[in-house]
C-alpha cells in the first residue's frame, strides 16, 4: 500500500452526485442578449416600468465595460450571444403556486438532491426557496414566516407584492456599474430570494434558497437581497448544484445585504455548482458578487462560505463597514480539485468609528487545482479605531497544484491595528502513515486531516450545513468526543 | 508470533538490510540495540508496512500470514503497533479523536462493536491513569507542540488503549526524565502477556532495568550479528560496539 503523493491526489478525487437532468418541458429564449431579450425577461415577470428602466441602463453600461483580467484565473472567451438568458420550467409558467401543485418532476429533483419541499418532511426550523433555472419554484414556511412579519419570497414575487422595498434597497449595495458581471447580472436576473426581517425581529427559522441550474446553454442570473432592519436577526443559507455538461455554463449572481442599526446578517453558503470533469472540461463558471452593507450602528454581518464546485469560482463578498461599531466576518473554506480554479476571498471597506473584520481563509488545491486568496482591507480616514484580523491558510495535496495569496491594505487612518497571519501546508507522506499505523483507513486519514484544517470555519455554519459541507468533502464528523 | 528470514530493504536505492533474520515468540520482550545508521528504525517501518521501502529479498511471517502482504491499516487492525522514534504532529486533528477513530476502525475490523462516546471517555480515563499524561494533552492537535517527552508518552497512552498484539517501541525512552521512563516501562509491562510480544530498539540499557527483555540482539550492518541474555546489554555499555563487529567479520 502506497502513501505517495500521488494516491493523497487519488483520495481527494470524488464523484460529483448530483449531475443529473431533470427532463422538463422549458419554456427557453434562444440564445443572445440585446434589448428586446431584456425587454421579454421584464415583460414576462410583469415588471413595472421603473425596473425595466434599471434594467436597460445596467445593459447600456454593461456594453461599455471589460471583462476583468486581474483574477488568478484563466478561461476561453466566453460568447455571450451564445447563452440563452432565460429558461423556466412550461409548468411554472404563471409564477410559483402552492406545494400542492409544483410539478412533481421538479419536487423529484429537489427530493434527490436532498432538498425536500414537502413541509412534513423538510428540516424543522429551515425555509427553503428552490430556484430552479430562471424561476423560483416553491416556496416553503411562508405562513409561518409571515405571522413573525418576515417576509421571504421569490424576487419576482417581491417585485410585485412589496415593490416599495424592492426599490428603496435593490442596487444601494451592488449599484447597476459595480463591475462587469454585477452589470450584467442587474440587465438579465430572472428571479433569486428576497428576504425583509421587520424591526426588532429574530427571524423564527432558517431561511435557505437552493439553487440548481437544469437546463442547458444557459446562464443563472440571480438576485438575492436581503435587509435585516433595526434589532433584528437572520441566518441564511445558500446552496447550489448543476448537472454534468461538456460546455460551461455561466452563473453570475449579485447578492445584497442591508443590516440597520444593532442588526445581524449571517450568510452561509455551500456551494457545489458541477466543477467539470477530472480533464478539465465543463463545469459552471461562478462570478458572483456579493456584498453587504453594515448601514447601522452595531449592526454586524458574517460570511460563511465553503466552495467545492465551479470550474472557476470568482467571489468576494465584502462588508462595508459604516455603521460606528460595525462588525464584518468572513470565513471560507475553498477547495479546487482537478483543474478547478477558484480566486476568493473578501473586501472589508472600514468607514465608521470602531469597526472591526475578522478574516479566515483556508484555500484546499489538489490535482491541478489553483486556489487564490484575494482580500482588501482598507481603512478609510473616517474609520477611527478599525480593527481587522486576517488568518489565511494554504493546504496543497500533491505538487501540480497551486496557492496564490494576494492580501492588500489600505490605511488611511494610523489608529487602525491590522493584523495578517498566512501559512502554507502540506499533508505529508508522514502524517498519512501515521494515521495508517493507528489503523485508520487513508481515505479516513486524508478527511480528518482536511477537516481539522477546516474546523475553524465549519464550526460558524449552522449544524445542518456543517453536516453537509462535511460530507462534500468527505470528511468524518470531527469534535464528536472532547 | 513475527518470524523474519534473511529480509533485504532497499531504501532510495541504497540497501539498509541485508539478510535480518529474528524470530520473535507471543509472550517475549526482544529488545534490539545497535550503532546508530545500521537500521533499526528501517526495521521498524518495514514491519508497520511503510511504503518508500523495498523488500528486495526475504520474508516476514505474522501469525502464520505474509506480512508483506497488509497494507499498514490492516498491519494496525491485526495488532501491529510501532511507537514513533519521531511521533508526526496533526495539526487540526483532535488527539483523543483521532484515537477513537483509530480504536473503532481496529474494533470494527476485530468484529467488536464500535465504543460509543462514554465508553470510550473511561478507558481513557483508565489508561491516562496508567501512563499518568496529563489531561489538557488529549484535546490538543495531535502531537503538536507536544515536548519530545509528552510526544514519547502519548505513543505509550496509543498504546494502552489500543492493546495491540506486537508492539514496536522505537527509541521510546530516548529525551525521557527519570521518572517519566519508569511510567513507560511501567506502560509496557502491564501489557505484558502470553499472547503478545514487544520489540524494544533502544540505546540504553538502562530501560532494561525495568523491562527485562527476554532477548537482546545486536543489529550491525543492516543484519542481527549477536543475540542474547539481559547481560549482553551490559557489555554493550561498557565496551561499546566494536567488538560485536570484529566477532561478526571473523566468523
Ligand atoms: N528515506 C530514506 N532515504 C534515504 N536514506 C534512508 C532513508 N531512511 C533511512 N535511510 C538510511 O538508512 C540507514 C538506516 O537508518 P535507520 O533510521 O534505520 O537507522 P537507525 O538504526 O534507526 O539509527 P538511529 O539509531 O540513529 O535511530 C541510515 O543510513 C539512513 O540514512
Ligand atoms: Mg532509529
Amino acid at each position: 500500500m502506497a502513501t505517495r503523493s500521488q494516491d493523497v491526489e487519488y483520495l481527494v478525487k470524488k464523484e460529483y452526485k448530483h449531475g443529473f437532468v431533470t427532463d422538463v418541458d422549458s419554456d427557453t429564449v434562444p440564445p443572445g442578449l440585446n434589448e428586446d431579450v431584456i425587454r421579454l425577461i421584464s415583460a414576462k415577470k410583469n415588471e413595472p416600468e421603473w425596473l425595466l428602466e434599471w434594467r436597460l441602463e445596467a445593459y447600456r453600461h454593461w456594453l461599455t465595460m471589460q471583462e476583468p483580467k486581474w483574477a488568478h484565473v484563466r478561461h476561453k472567451p466566453i460568447d455571450y450571444q451564445a447563452i440563452s438568458y432565460y429558461s423556466a420550467p412550461k409548468s411554472q409558467q404563471d409564477g410559483p403556486k402552492s406545494l400542492a401543485e409544483v410539478d412533481p418532476k421538479l419536487l423529484e429533483t429537489y427530493e434527490k438532491l436532498g432538498i425536500p419541499l414537502h413541509e412534513q418532511k423538510m428540516l424543522a426550523g429551515v425555509a427553503v426557496d428552490a430556484v430552479f433555472d430562471s424561476v423560483s419554484v416553491a416556496t416553503t414556511f411562508k405562513e409561518k414566516l409571515a405571522e413573525a412579519g418576515v417576509i421571504f419570497c421569490p424576487f419576482s414575487e417581491a417585485v410585485q407584492n412589496h415593490p416599495e422595498l424592492v426599490r428603496q434597497y435593490l442596487g444601494t449595495v451592488v449599484p447597476t456599474g459595480d463591475n462587469f458581471f454585477a452589470a450584467l447580472n442587474s440587465a438579465v436576473f430572472t428571479d433569486g430570494s428576497f428576504c425583509y426581517i421587520p424591526k426588532h425581529t429574530r427571524c423564527p427559522m432558517e431561511l435557505s434558497t437552493y439553487f440548481r441550474i437544469n437546463a442547458a446553454n444557459t446562464g443563472q442570473f440571480e438576485r438575492t437581497l436581503i435587509i435585516a432592519d433595526t434589532g433584528s436577526y437572520v441566518s441564511y443559507l445558500e446552496g447550489c448544484t448543476a448537472p454534468m455538461r461538456d460546455e460551461n455554463q455561466l452563473h453570475a449572481a449579485v447578492v445584497e445585504l442591508i443590516a440597520l442599526d444593532n442588526a445581524q446578517i449571517k450568510y452561509s453558503t455551500v456551494q457545489n455548482w458541477y466543477p467539470g470533469d477530472k480533464n478539465g472540461k465543463g463545469g459552471i463558471y461562478n462570478f458572483v458578487t456579493k456584498r453587504g452593507d453594515c448601514r447601522g450602528e452595531n449592526s454586524k454581518i458574517s460570511w460563511t462560505q465553503v466552495e467545492t464546485g465551479s470550474a472557476i469560482t470568482w467571489k468576494y463578498p465584502s462588508c462595508i463597514l459604516r455603521g460606528d461599531n460595525s462588525r464584518g466576518e468572513f470565513y471560507s473554506v475553498a477547495v479546487t480539485n482537478n483543474y478547478q480554479q477558484a480566486d476568493t476571498g473578501t473586501k472589508m471597506i472600514h468607514i465608521g468609528k470602531n469597526t472591526s473584520s475578522t478574516i479566515i481563509s483556508k484555500g484546499i488545491s489538489a490535482g491541478h487545482g489553483q486556489n487564490a486568496y484575494r482580500g482588501l482591507v482598507r481603512v478609510t480616514k473616517t474609520a477611527e479605531n478599525a480593527r481587522n484580523y486576517t488568518q489565511c491558510d494554504s493546504l496543497l495535496m500533491g505538487d501540480k497544484c497551486g496557492a496564490h495569496t494576494f492580501p492588500y491594505i489600505e490605511v488611511k487612518n494610523s489608529s487602525a491595528q491590522i493584523e495578517h497571519e498566512a501559512s502554507t501546508s502540506k499533508i505529508s507522506d508522514d502524517q498519512l502513515f501515521y494515521c495508517m499505523q493507528r489503523g485508520i483507513s487513508p481515505e479516513d486519514a486524508v478527511n480528518m486531516i482536511v477537516n481539522g484544517f477546516c474546523k475553524e470555519v465549519f464550526k460558524e455554519l449552522p449544524m445542518e450545513f456543517a453536516v453537509e459541507a462535511q460530507k462534500l468533502l468527505g470528511v468524518t464528523l470531527e469534535g464528536a468526543v472532547g | 508470533m513475527l518470524e523474519i528470514k534473511n529480509l533485504y530493504v532497499r531504501v532510495e536505492g541504497k540497501e539498509i538490510l541485508r539478510g535480518l533474520d529474528l524470530k520473535v515468540n507471543a509472550g517475549e520482550v526482544h529488545a534490539i540495540m545497535g550503532p546508530n545508521g545500521s537500521g533499526k528504525s528501517t526495521l521498524a517501518n518495514v514491519l508497520a508496512g511503510r511504503s518508500d521501502y523495498e523488500i528486495t529479498n526475504g520474508s516476514i511471517t505474522y501469525q502464520e500470514k505474509d506480512l508483506t502482504e497488509m497494507s499498514p491499516e490492516i498491519r494496525a487492525c491485526e495488532g501491529i503497533f510501532l511507537a514513533f522514534q519521531y511521533p508526526v504532529e496533526i495539526p487540526g486533528v483532535n488527539n483523543i479523536y483521532m484515537l477513537k477513530a483509530a480504536l473503532n476502525a481496529i474494533r470494527t475490523y476485530q468484529g467488536k462493536s464500535k465504543l460509543d462516546a462514554i465508553e470510550f471517555l473511561n478507558l481513557v480515563r483508565e489508561k491516562l491513569k496508567l501512563v499518568r499524561m496529563k489531561e489538557d494533552l488529549l484535546n490538543r492537535s495531535v502531537n503538536e507542540g507536544f515536548s519530545g517527552g509528552e510526544k514519547k508518552r502519548n505513543e505509550i497512552f496509543q498504546m494502552a488503549v489500543l492493546e495491540p498484539r506486537l508492539a514496536i517501541l522505537d527509541e521510546t525512552d530516548s529525551g525521557l526524565d527519570i521518572d517519566a521512563l519508569k511510567i513507560v516501562a511501567e506502560g509496557v509491562n502491564s501489557l505484558r502477556s502470553r499472547d503478545r510480544a514487544i520489540i524494544l530498539v533502544t540505546h540504553y540499557q538502562r530501560l532494561l532495568n525495568y523491562i527485562v527483555p527476554d532477548q537482546v540482539h545486536v543489529l550491525s550492518e543492516g543484519r542481527i550479528v549477536k543475540s542474547g541474555h539481559r547481560e549482553l546489554a551490559l557489555k554493550l555499555e561498557e565496551k561499546g560496539y566494536e567488538w560485536v563487529k570484529q566477532e561478526a567479520d571473523a566468523a
